[in-house]
């Protein structure tokens, strides 16, 4: 029951599951920032428009779950609307994946920095004002750059939230870790070692999702605002 | 800085009123173009069908596929959340105790469980009994085993047959969530009964209660109050993540909309995809209303002095009701 060697014997192909889940959540994250800063100026700029538009994507996104997300990506978009990234249907479910698990986080995204921007001194935006700065202005140059570093540890728990959630692009066709396991579960071969396999994936999981926590509890606490 | 959205920018004077127009216009004729992209998109591919929309509004559909879905989706939501709830109390207050040798593995579980995916303990606990019990029943703890799952696991429909146990996907989805769910609410049960203000401890023990006294009469009941908007951001989490059943083909909502309805009723993904989303909404909208709701309340309470840890409101506050949005 505790033989490691068939969990060895798959060895590469969990490899390459857990390549896939980073390079996953790598995009995701990059691109759930972007996101989530437009999301969150939408919500505070002078625009109603852009308000209404910035305050209903939240509450749509963040109330649906993240399998029908994935899944309206892939099967919907994808297959039935025929959007394509390209010919290759890996590469095509790749970015389904990115976008639609980014339009998801980005919204967690947005909800934090806005709290972030909760915390930036109201004198701040008032000075910001007052020597003529005008909103994007003082947006980008005052009140952003605080609200980010008081966001830190808040946005790390978004982002190891959002590597977990990889795991639901399994759903979606993407051939990362958690279908790599079903896949090998699957295999008539397999006989045992089940628990080698899932005492595997989860200290990879934990490789990935405690150090991320420990980084960005340094980064907040190295770059927080002396006030 | 609660009212940014006012002390960010001016009252509009009359320029920055023509400039808002022309900036809604724009923004309006991009959606507009957006909007009109996909309709053009959707009318391509035939989506606008009768027969693709039509499904829905049939009672048959409901009666057999929507609603029997909505109900095993509502089932697993509610037996997880007390065992959730539990779970949490137990570890919770396990995190705070004075002896290490508790302290320490409660810890460890609860770091544990909140690490790994919500999906991959739902696989452990679907594939893995299938295949190690016979292993088991062959061994010294083959009895135990018989007698674990005839007495307490077969209320979750866990069933032994000769030796191999088979784990019904609505106890795999469940344990998987009162896992993980469970021990989020253990950090939030620990960061609340910590936000009491310190006074209120030592006064406890100065009048000579135990620690069990203190907490259980002074600390806990406060501590609800503070938790109560956390926790019910929590259960909208749950409520969402009972979707990912839909993976190893629990008959919850997701499954039989998105999947039966459409397997039926020409392949009409998309249309059901956005009922399903809409139904989805209106749940979780009304539990972060109550939410909300919660956390005024106890706001203007007098009885307490402790703040709430934040939820799914309107300004959600740094910290504890934000970070545990997960799937």
């Amino acid at each position: 029951m505790f033989d490691f060697s068939p969990f060895f014997d798959n060895f590469d192909e969990i490899l390459q599951g857990f390549w896939a889940t980073l390079r996953l959540a790598a995009a995701a994250a990059v691109l759930s920032l972007i996101i989530g800063t437009f999301l969150a100026s939408f919500r505070v700029s002078p625009v109603p428009v852009l308000r209404a538009f910035g305050t209903g994507y939240v509450n749509v996104v963040r109330n649906t779950p993240l399998t029908l997300v994935l899944l309206m990506c892939s099967l919907g978009l994808n297959d039935i609307l025929a959007l394509k990234f390209s010919e290759n249907s890996s590469t095509t479910y790749y970015w389904w994946a990115v976008l639609g698990l980014s339009a998801y986080t980005g919204a967690f995204v947005c909800e934090t920095l806005r709290s972030g921007i909760n915390t930036v001194p109201l004198g701040q935006a008032e000075a910001a004002r007052s020597i003529g700065l005008t909103f994007t202005q003082s947006l980008r140059m005052i009140i952003l750059p605080q609200a980010f570093r008081a966001i830190i540890a808040p946005l790390g728990s978004v982002f190891i939230a959002m590597i977990k959630n990889t795991t639901v692009a399994a759903a979606a066709s993407y051939a990362e870790v958690a279908l790599v396991t079903k896949t090998i579960i699957d295999k008539p071969t397999f006989a045992n070692g089940v628990i080698p396999l899932f005492l595997g994936v989860s200290v990879g999981f934990l490789i990935l999702t405690l150090p991320t926590g420990y980084f960005f509890g340094w980064l907040a606490k190295r770059m927080a605002v002396a006030r | 800085m609660s009212k940014e959205a006012t002390v960010l920018f001016d009252i509009p004077g009359p320029r920055a009123r023509t400039r808002n127009a022309v900036l809604t216009a724009v923004v309006s004729i991009v959606f507009a173009a957006v909007l009109a992209a996909l309709v053009w998109r959707l009318s391509d591919k035939g989506q606008f069908e009768e027969k693709l929309w039509t499904p829905f509004l049939k009672w048959t559909v409901w009666r057999h596929l929507l609603l029997p879905g909505l109900m095993n989706t509502l089932k697993a939501a509610v037996v997880a959340t007390v065992l959730a709830l539990l779970f949490g109390i137990v570890f919770g207050l396990a995190r705070l105790s004075d002896h290490w040798w508790v302290r320490v593995p409660a810890g460890a579980v609860v770091e544990f469980f909140r690490g790994i995916p919500l999906l991959i303990l739902i696989f452990l606990a679907f594939f893995v009994p299938n295949k190690i019990s016979p292993a088991i029943a062959e061994s010294q703890f083959g009895t135990l085993q018989r007698f674990s799952v005839d007495y307490f696991f077969s209320i979750f429909g866990v069933e032994i047959n000769a030796g191999t146990v088979t784990v019904p996907a609505f106890a795999a989805v469940v344990f998987g969530l009162t896992m993980y769910n469970g021990s989020v609410l253990a950090e939030v049960v620990r960061a609340g009964v910590l936000s009491i203000p310190k006074g209120q401890s030592e006064a406890a023990y100065s009048i000579g209660l135990r620690k069990n006294g203190v907490m259980r009469l002074v600390l806990l009941p406060q501590a609800i109050t503070v938790m109560m908007p956390a926790i019910v951001s929590q259960i909208v989490v749950l409520l969402k993540d009972t979707a990912l059943g839909f993976i190893i083909a629990y008959g919850e909502f997701l499954q039989a909309g998105f999947k039966q309805v459409p397997a039926n009723y020409s392949n009409n993904v998309l249309q059901a995809g956005i009922v399903v989303a809409v139904i989805y909404i209106a749940i979780n909208m009304s539990l972060s209303r109550v939410a909300t709701w919660l956390e005024g309340r106890s706001r203007r309470s007098r009885k307490t002095e402790a703040k709430t840890m934040g939820s799914g409101g309107p300004a959600p506050v740094a910290g504890v009701g934000v970070t545990q949005q997960t799937v």
